[in-house]
């Protein structure tokens, strides 16, 4: 398995959500930052200009490293799971190791029609392994395919 | 069907006696702290009056005992066990015996007395959730036991009717005499109790006939009324201190040694049908069996005094849950050549001669030492200039520390990937070796912070049922090999079968 082979991109709308769910951050932050500013006197921008780039760090920059370092791929009976940006992880979850399966969605990601697929394992290190920015009929797609394959491993 | 019941059974009468005088216990130390507060007047007039609401307080506790114990049944079905519980709201609670994994009694000081056993019902799911059955007679225990494993088995129930079964006799794998138990208690010489002990001494002293560290006042003690040791000063000074340590000393290992004891006494690991079965306890007798198809992976420990006179421990990483954690000790303290068959009997094997032996990279312990210097150099100097004449040692200490430990720890921690087995080597103070069946692992994943990254090392998590495996320090492309071939043998096995292997691996 080489580094970026056959990795599945996420949904694009999944960038768009982080930006949104970021964008509440950002406006809470620019919020505490005009009070200051009101209530600081003095040059004009010495709270705004840092928060104005965190926040584009945030919204702009952030969102878009982070989907650009996911992925997944199903292949050979494997849910592979990569991600992180700062932190690297790769993780390889074998379908005959998944004892159950989950589909969440949160109310953002409903918005979008997104989900979240988390695979248990009966491993206490990684005993969760999840995958967000997934397309809602993708995710549940998926989690027939790892069903119908236990389901065949079993009998 | 001898043991189906129709309908409920109550638990045994003896543990409402038993239940009861454990709540009194309970209630005397409120009472007797309530009663100190309030009599210290010493006036017994307000006696009288209390005593018909402290009466009153204890009956009615005991009449909730007994109507708790009245209302607790618990059914044997033909599926399930269920137990039914609960005065005012009810509860009940059913577990299909295909989800039991395992039975354990437990005694403790006062059900022994009496008989009783606790009956436990592991199914998994952790500590609080699983079902347990206070007081049952040791029979009654033992009956249910064997019920549920040969359930689970297969086993018919009717087979067994009319034939009272024995308990069954079995090969001893490993047993401790109070000799074994005594040694074992001198290295468990805790430093932590020692500390703990001589802080103690310091906070509580005035209760204390003598002052522990006022070492003027040994000086006078030493020195008697003859003083003709006053003019050793000094000396007896010294003599004093001596002393004060030689007293936590012999603490340290009497505390050791009576824990030790009250653990371990008369540890018995023998090999049944069903697995590894472990009794100890001196007041607390415990009774666990380890299914050996459960058993995930294996530990040798050893400690820093007891490497060199060959003493080690291996503990059992299985699905189920110990109370406290998920290693059972299967050989608390034994030398190699015991250790081994114990080894051979789970399946497992000890790394062979010509294993492949890799250390982490240079780099990951360089990056690890040069980090920790990049924090406590700027410490320790800062501290220098700033703080008290003494207290840079500290962080100075703890840098010295830190490079050496890495150091040793490049030289001693070891992986290797074996056939069917892979093999983990770390630790300094206390060296340990994790032995990890390749086809028992769940997951696996390769991980690496920014620096790590940089530098191309990474670090490789192994999901292992009830424990924690991970190497560091590995070549990325070598994480690589061992992921696809880890991967390679899950590959082959789904878990159900795991589970199912029973003692295919053992045989």
């Amino acid at each position: 398995m080489d580094e970026s082979d056959t990795l599945t991109q996420l949904d694009p709308r999944y960038k768009t959500m982080m930006r949104v769910s970021a964008g509440v951050v950002a406006a809470v932050l620019l919020v505490a930052a005009t009070i200051a500013e009101i209530a600081i006197p003095g040059w004009t921008g010495v709270v705004w200009l840092p928060v104005l780039l965190v926040v584009a760090y945030l919204v702009i920059y952030l969102p878009m490293r982070r989907y650009a370092t996911r992925g997944y791929s199903l292949a050979e009976e494997r849910l592979r799971v990569v991600r992180g940006v700062l932190f690297h992880s790769d993780t390889v979850v074998p379908f005959g190791r998944v004892q159950h399966i989950d589909v969440d969605q949160g109310p953002l990601e409903r918005a979008y029609g997104l989900a979240t697929l988390t695979v248990h394992t009966a491993g206490s290190h990684n005993a969760s392994v999840s995958l967000p920015g997934l397309a809602h009929e993708d995710a549940l797609a998926m989690r027939e395919g790892i069903r119908a394959a236990i389901r065949r491993d079993t009998q | 069907m001898s043991d189906l019941q129709p309908q409920g059974r109550r638990t045994d009468p003896k543990g409402f006696i038993v239940r009861a005088v454990m709540m009194l216990a309970q209630l005397v130390i409120p009472l007797g702290i309530a009663s100190v507060t309030i009599f210290d007047d010493g006036d017994m007039g307000k006696l009288i009056w209390a005593a018909p609401f402290i009466a009153a307080l204890i009956i009615f506790n005991v009449v909730i005992a007994y109507l708790q114990w009245t209302k607790l049944t618990y059914t044997v079905g033909a599926a399930d066990i269920r137990v039914e519980s609960g005065v005012l709201s009810r509860a009940a609670r059913s577990v299909p015996y295909e989800r039991i994994q395992d039975v354990s009694l437990e005694q403790k000081l006062m059900p022994r007395l009496f008989g009783l056993v606790e009956v436990k019902f592991e199914t998994g799911a952790g500590g609080k959730d699983d079902l347990s059955l206070t007081y049952l007679s040791e029979a009654e225990g033992e009956r249910l036991r064997e019920l549920v494993r040969n359930r689970r088995e297969g086993v018919s129930e009717v087979a067994a009717e009319g034939e009272i079964v024995p308990p069954e006799e079995a090969d001893v794998l490993f047993a401790m005499g109070p000799r074994r138990v005594f040694t074992f208690g001198l290295f468990e010489f805790s430093l932590a109790v020692v500390a703990v002990i001589g802080g103690l001494a310091q906070q509580f002293e005035f209760l204390l006939p003598f002052e522990l560290w006022d070492l003027d006042e040994w000086e006078q003690r030493l020195a008697g009324p003859g003083q003709w040791l006053a003019g050793l000063g000094p000396l007896a000074q010294f003599a004093g201190l001596v002393i004060a340590v030689a007293g936590l000393t012999v603490l340290g290992v009497a505390t050791g040694l009576v824990r030790t004891a009250l653990r371990e006494w008369d540890f018995r690991l023998e090999r049944t049908a069903k697995g590894l079965r472990r009794r100890r306890g001196l007041l607390t007798r415990t009774d666990l069996v380890m299914p050996l198809h459960r058993v995930q992976a294996l530990r040798l420990n050893t400690g820093f005094l007891r490497r060199h006179f060959g003493w080690h421990s291996l503990k059992i990483i299985s699905l189920a849950s110990d109370s406290g954690g998920a290693n059972h000790d299967a050989v608390p303290f034994g030398q190699m050549d015991e250790i081994e068959p114990v080894i051979g009997v789970t399946g497992f094997e000890l790394p062979p001669i010509d294993a492949k032996w890799a250390r982490a990279t240079k780099r990951y312990r360089v990056d690890k030492a040069v980090l920790a210097s990049l924090v406590l150099l700027p410490v320790t100097i800062l501290v220098a200039i700033v703080g008290s004449p003494w207290l840079w040692l500290a962080p100075f200490f703890g840098l010295l520390y830190t490079l050496a430990e890495q150091f040793w720890r490049w030289r001693h921690d070891y992986r290797a990937l074996g056939e069917r087995q892979l093999y983990s080597r770390h630790g300094w103070f206390s060296p340990s070796l994790a032995i990890a069946s390749r086809v028992k692992l769940q997951s696996v994943e390769i991980a690496q912070g920014p620096i790590a990254r940089y530098r191309g090392y990474a670090s490789l998590h192994l999901g292992l049922a009830g424990g924690k495996l991970r190497v560091h320090g590995m070549p990325l492309a070598e994480a690589r090999r061992w992921r696809d071939a880890i991967l390679d043998s899950i590959a082959g096995t789904d878990f159900s079968e795991l589970l199912e292997m029973k003692c295919a691996v053992a045989a």
